[in-house]
């Protein structure tokens, strides 16, 4: 599996991401600069934090036009793993790929702290490795971490068990129903807010990241290997 | 009840490189006769009394708070319902 880890102007995520997946998880990534046109040879896709184009206009909203996206919806449309963590996620629901939004939190303030997440959904290709009821520890940072969405969405989202992350203990920005992360109905494209690459071993304050990007390597397969 | 618009927007003077920035991706999307996008804000207000009053004190809001006069213009409308 050979990653690509998306850097645009203002990410400020990417080099964590790209450790996280390379150098911690030991599989093949590289950056891939937003104007690029192509992501052929690769099999996912990592979107980092950061404040692209420094938050113009909406969080995410000129990112989700870069020349880079009609690839990374081209991955998804495939059933490749596209993931976007903080504002990653924001560009996520900007590109129509996640649905929602992402507005200033309820406090007003950028919150940036640990927080405690319920693994909502232990069968997505990404929380597999969650074990039952487990209850994890992982960064967040955002001032726009609040997700919304009208109630025929929400609906939707609890139907198809779409709500992967909630918050536990305290809800840091006023997301509707404590969500913290999301994934799309076929499965393959997840959006969160808190930070897994920031928690990949334990000298960093907890290791809870590792098994999402573990889940990722175990579920998701080359295509060519399923071809073949 | 009575209320007022603020429209608060750079002076031309101003660098808005968030409208900069808007106008690229605007123009990357192919809309060619998008020439400048300049970004403001824009306030809804509600009040009591008069539109007079209401007027003289959301000016008076709009030059002390709203508004930055070192970089930006207002202008402010009433309207009686």
């Amino acid at each position: 599996m050979k990653f690509a880890v998306i850097q645009f102007p203002g990410s400020n995520c990417d080099f964590d991401l790209l450790w996280a997946i390379r150098d911690v998880m030991g599989a093949e990534a590289e950056f891939v600069w937003h104007d690029e046109t192509s992501l052929s040879g690769f099999d996912g896709v990592l979107i980092p934090g950061g404040f692209s184009y420094g938050d113009y206009l909406r969080c995410g909203a000129i990112a989700s036009f870069a020349n880079i996206m009609p690839e990374i919806k081209r991955l998804a449309a495939e059933g490749k793993p596209v993931f976007g963590t903080c504002n990653g996620f924001q560009i996520l629901v900007e590109a129509g790929l996640l649905p929602g939004v992402l507005i200033r939190n309820d406090s007003l303030k950028f919150v940036s702290k640990w927080q405690t997440l319920n693994v909502l959904n232990k069968q997505t290709k990404f929380t597999t490795e969650y074990g039952e009821n487990e209850v994890i520890n992982l960064p967040i940072a955002h001032g726009e971490g609040k997700y919304v969405a009208d109630e025929a969405t929400l609906v939707e989202l609890k139907a198809n068990n779409q709500i992967v992350f909630t918050y536990e203990n305290g809800n840091p920005n006023g997301s509707v129903d404590n969500i913290a992360g999301i994934i799309n109905k076929e499965g393959n494209v997840l959006g969160m807010m808190p930070h897994p690459e920031r928690a990949m071993e334990d000298l960093l304050g907890g290791s809870d990241g590792a098994k999402l990007f573990a889940s990722v390597l175990k579920n998701f397969v080359k295509v060519e290997e399923v071809n073949a | 009840m009575t209320k007022a618009t603020v429209y608060v927007t750079y002076k031309e003077s101003i660098l808005d490189p968030q409208g900069q920035a808007v106008q690229k991706a605007a123009s990357k999307l192919g809309y060619d006769k998008v020439a400048q996008i300049r970004i403001g804000k824009y306030f809804e207000i509600e009040g009591t009394g008069s539109s007079e009053e209401l007027k003289t004190q959301v000016e008076a809001l709009a030059s002390e708070l709203l508004a930055n006069p070192n970089m930006e213009t207002y202008r402010v409308e009433v309207v009686e319902e």
